[in-house]
C-alpha cells in the first residue's frame, strides 16, 4: 500500500510524508493501531511477569492460597483469603457509602444549582480528587480514627449492636475506617463523572417528560438518571477499581492484621496494603512469590469485578435503550 | 364573544373579509376558545421575543403558526404550557387562559397534563415502545396493569401505530423509524387524554408518507382535543389547518382563517412570506 502511494507520488520527502501522515487513513490507522496494541502488549507482559513470578508459591500452595487464612511468615505458611476479605469489604463499605452520597451530590449540581454554583462546587471537587493519598491517610489517622473509636463505634455497637458488623472492641483503625476514607476519596470521581454525564442527557429528554405531567423529580428520577445510567455506572467502576487498588491512605488506618472478622470495627488487611508493607522485607523465595501471586490476585480481582460490571450493563439495558 | 354574527360560516364566504390585525384577538367563531393568550410578552433575559401577542384558539379547531425562523413560533408555543419555565432567564408578561383560567395560577404538573405537547426531534425515551406510551398515565397515578395496558392500546391506535407496533412492544422504541418515533411521541402525549395538544414542526424531519400519516392523524384527533402547529410548510399550514397565524419578528402579523390567510390575506408580509416573496 505505502509503496504504491510513493510511487504515484514521486515528489518525496518530509513534508510528503506529513502530508501522508495527516490525509492518509491508511497511516492513521496503523498508528492507532499500534498504540492500542501496545495498551495490550503492556496488559500482556504485566500479567506474564505476575505469573512468571509466582511461579513458587503457585507450586507449593496451588488453588488452596486462595482459601486458607494462614499468613505467616516464619512458618513459611502463606494464604490469601484474609487479605481477599479485606480487599472486598472496605471496598464494598467504600460503594455503599460513597454511591449514594455521589449520586446525591451530582444530581444536585446537575438539575438544581444555578450554573455558577455548580461550577464552583465540582472545581472543588475536582481539587478533592488530585489530592495525593498519603494525605487522606492522615487526616484519617488523625480526625477519622479517633472520631470512629470514641464515638460512632460505641454508638453504632450500641444501637445496630444486633448485626455482626457492628459488635466487638472499638478499636477505632479496622475495616471500617478504611472503607470510609476510600469513600471519602472515589466519591469526586464519581460525582464529576456522573455530573457530566447528567449534563449529557438531552433537554429534550426531560422536557419530554415535564410535557407529560410529571415534577421535576419524576423527570430527573424517572428519565435523567435512567438515560445517564451508562455514564454513572461506569463513574462507579471507575471509582471501585481505584478502591480496590488504593494503598497507602488504607495502610495506614486498616490495623494491618492478616485475620477475617466479621465485624468492621475489626482491623483487617489488603493485598495493595500488605504489599507495600512486606515487599521490602520479604526473604525467602516462597515469601517474595507469595507476594506476586497476591498481586496477580488484585489484578484478577478487578478483572473479574470489570467483566462482571460490564455483564451488568448489559444485561440491563438489553430492553429498552439501544443506545445511552 | 358577543359579536355572534362572525360565524364560521365566513370561511366559506372569503370576500367578506372579516377584520384581521395583530394583538386585538381575532374572534372568528361562536363556540367560546379553549385557550386565548392576551397581551403577551415574552423575554429571554434582556431580548424581548414576543411583542403584544393576543391570539384565540379554538375549541376542536386546528390552528397553524407559520413564519420565518426566529420569528418567535416556538417560544409561543412553549409558553402555553409553561415549559418554557425550564430555561433559565426567562420573563411572560400579559395573560394566558385556558377555559377562562389563568394558567399561570395552575399547578404546572396539571397544566401540562391538560396540554400535550410533541417536539420538532422526536423524542422517546430508552425505554420501551409501551413503557413510553405509560409513562404518562403512570406518573399521573394509573398503577393496575389492565389499565395500562388499556391506555397503551388505546393510544397507539388513536396515533395509528398500532398495528405496526402490537407484537414489539417490549422493543426498544429507538428499534422504530423516525416517523413511527414521531407518531410514538403523539400516541405518548395522547395517553394522557390531552384537552390540548400542541406541536412544534412534528413533521420536519419525516418524508413525505410519514408527513401525511401524521396530517391525517391531526384531522382525526381533531374531534378530541383543540390543536395548535407550528410548521414551516405553507402546504401543510393549508391542508390541516382551520386558523393560521402569521408571526414576523416577535409580532403576531396576522391571525385569520386558513382559507382568507391563503386566499385573501390583508397583510401585504404575510402574502409576501406565504407567496414565497419573503427575503
Ligand atoms: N434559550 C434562548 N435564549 C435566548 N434567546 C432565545 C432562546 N431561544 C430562542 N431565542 C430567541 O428567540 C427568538 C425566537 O426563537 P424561536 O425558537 O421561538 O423561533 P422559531 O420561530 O421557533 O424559529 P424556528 O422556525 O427556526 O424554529 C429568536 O430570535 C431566538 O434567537
Ligand atoms: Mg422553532
Amino acid at each position: 500500500m505505502v509503496t504504491a502511494t510513493q510511487s504515484l507520488r514521486p515528489q518525496a520527502g518530509a513534508g510528503a510524508f506529513w502530508r501522508r501522515l495527516v490525509n492518509g487513513d491508511e497511516v492513521a490507522r496503523l498508528v492507532t493501531l499500534a498504540f492500542a496494541s501496545t495498551v495490550l502488549l503492556i496488559v500482556a507482559v504485566l500479567v506474564f511477569e505476575l505469573f512468571r513470578g509466582s511461579a513458587v508459591a503457585r507450586h507449593r500452595f496451588g488453588w488452596a492460597f486462595f482459601v486458607t487464612q494462614n499468613w505467616d511468615p516464619v512458618a513459611e505458611q502463606f494464604g490469601a483469603l484474609p487479605f481477599i476479605y479485606g480487599t472486598v469489604v472496605t471496598s464494598a463499605v467504600a460503594l455503599l457509602i460513597a454511591v449514594p452520597l455521589s449520586l446525591g451530590a451530582a444530581v444536585f449540581l446537575a438539575e438544581l444549582a444555578p450554573q455558577r454554583i455548580s461550577d464552583a462546587c465540582t472545581f472543588l471537587i475536582e481539587l478533592l480528587a488530585a489530592v495525593p493519598s498519603v494525605i487522606y491517610g492522615l487526616m484519617a489517622i488523625f480526625t477519622l480514627v479517633p472520631l470512629l473509636r470514641d464515638y460512632v463505634q460505641p454508638f453504632l455497637g450500641k444501637t445496630l449492636g444486633f448485626l455482626p458488623f457492628f459488635q466487638g472492641p472499638s478499636f477505632g483503625a479496622g475495616y471500617l475506617a478504611a472503607g470510609l476514607i476510600l469513600a471519602v476519596m472515589i466519591c469526586p470521581f464519581i460525582i464529576s463523572i456522573s455530573r457530566e454525564a447528567l449534563f449529557g442527557v438531552p433537554r429534550e429528554q426531560r422536557e419530554a417528560a415535564l410535557a407529560l405531567g410529571a415534577t421535576q423529580w419524576e423527570s430527573t428520577w424517572q428519565v435523567v438518571i435512567p438515560h445517564a445510567r451508562l455514564g454513572i455506572i461506569g463513574s462507579v467502576f471507575l471509582a471501585l477499581a481505584r478502591a480496590l487498588g488504593e494503598t497507602i491512605a488504607v495502610t495506614m488506618v486498616i490495623g494491618n492484621d492478616p485475620s477475617i472478622r466479621a465485624s468492621l470495627f475489626a482491623p483487617g488487611y489488603t493485598i495493595a496494603a500488605v504489599l507495600a508493607n512486606e515487599f521490602t522485607e520479604a526473604t525467602g523465595e516462597l515469601y517474595l512469590d507469595s507476594l506476586v501471586e497476591l498481586g496477580l490476585v488484585l489484578f484478577l480481582l478487578t478483572m473479574v469485578i470489570n467483566a462482571l460490571a460490564q455483564l451488568l450493563v448489559v444485561l440491563t439495558s438489553r430492553r429498552g435503550s439501544a443506545h445511552p | 364573544m358577543s359579536s355572534s354574527s362572525d360565524s364560521e360560516l365566513t370561511v366559506g364566504k372569503p370576500h367578506e373579509r372579516p377584520r384581521s390585525h395583530a394583538g386585538a384577538g381575532v374572534r372568528l367563531a361562536a363556540a367560546p376558545p379553549k385557550m386565548r393568550s392576551v397581551n403577551l410578552n415574552f423575554y429571554y433575559g434582556a431580548f424581548q421575543a414576543l411583542h403584544d401577542i393576543s391570539l384565540d384558539f379554538h375549541t376542536n379547531r386546528i390552528t397553524a403558526l407559520i413564519g420565518p425562523s426566529g420569528c418567535g413560533k416556538s417560544t409561543f408555543l412553549r409558553t402555553l404550557n409553561r415549559i418554557h419555565e425550564t430555561v433559565r432567564h426567562t420573563r411572560v408578561e400579559g395573560r394566558i387562559l385556558l377555559d377562562s383560567e389563568d394558567i399561570f395560577q395552575v399547578e404546572t404538573t396539571t397544566l401540562r397534563r391538560r396540554i400535550g405537547m410533541v417536539f420538532q426531534k422526536s423524542n422517546p425515551f430508552p425505554k420501551s415502545i409501551a413503557d413510553n406510551v405509560a409513562y404518562g398515565p403512570r406518573v399521573n397515578g394509573v398503577r393496575r396493569k389492565t389499565d395500562v395496558e388499556e391506555v397503551v392500546e388505546r393510544s397507539l391506535r388513536r396515533a395509528a401505530l398500532w398495528e405496526e407496533v402490537k407484537d414489539k412492544l417490549r422493543e426498544s422504541a429507538y428499534a422504530l423509524s423516525g416517523g413511527q418515533q414521531q407518531r410514538l411521541c403523539i400516541a405518548r402525549a395522547l395517553a394522557v387524554d390531552p384537552e390540548v395538544l400542541l406541536l412544534d414542526e412534528p413533521c420536519s424531519a419525516l418524508d413525505p408518507i410519514a408527513t401525511a400519516k401524521i396530517e391525517d392523524l391531526l384531522f382525526d384527533l381533531k374531534d378530541q382535543c383543540t390543536i395548535v402547529i407550528v410548521t414551516h410548510n405553507m402546504q401543510q399550514a393549508a391542508r390541516v389547518a382551520d386558523y393560521t397565524g402569521f408571526f414576523l419578528l416577535g409580532r403576531l402579523v396576522e391571525f385569520n382563517t386558513t382559507e382568507v390567510i391563503f386566499k385573501t390575506p390583508a397583510r401585504k408580509e404575510t402574502e409576501d412570506y406565504i407567496t414565497g416573496r419573503f427575503g
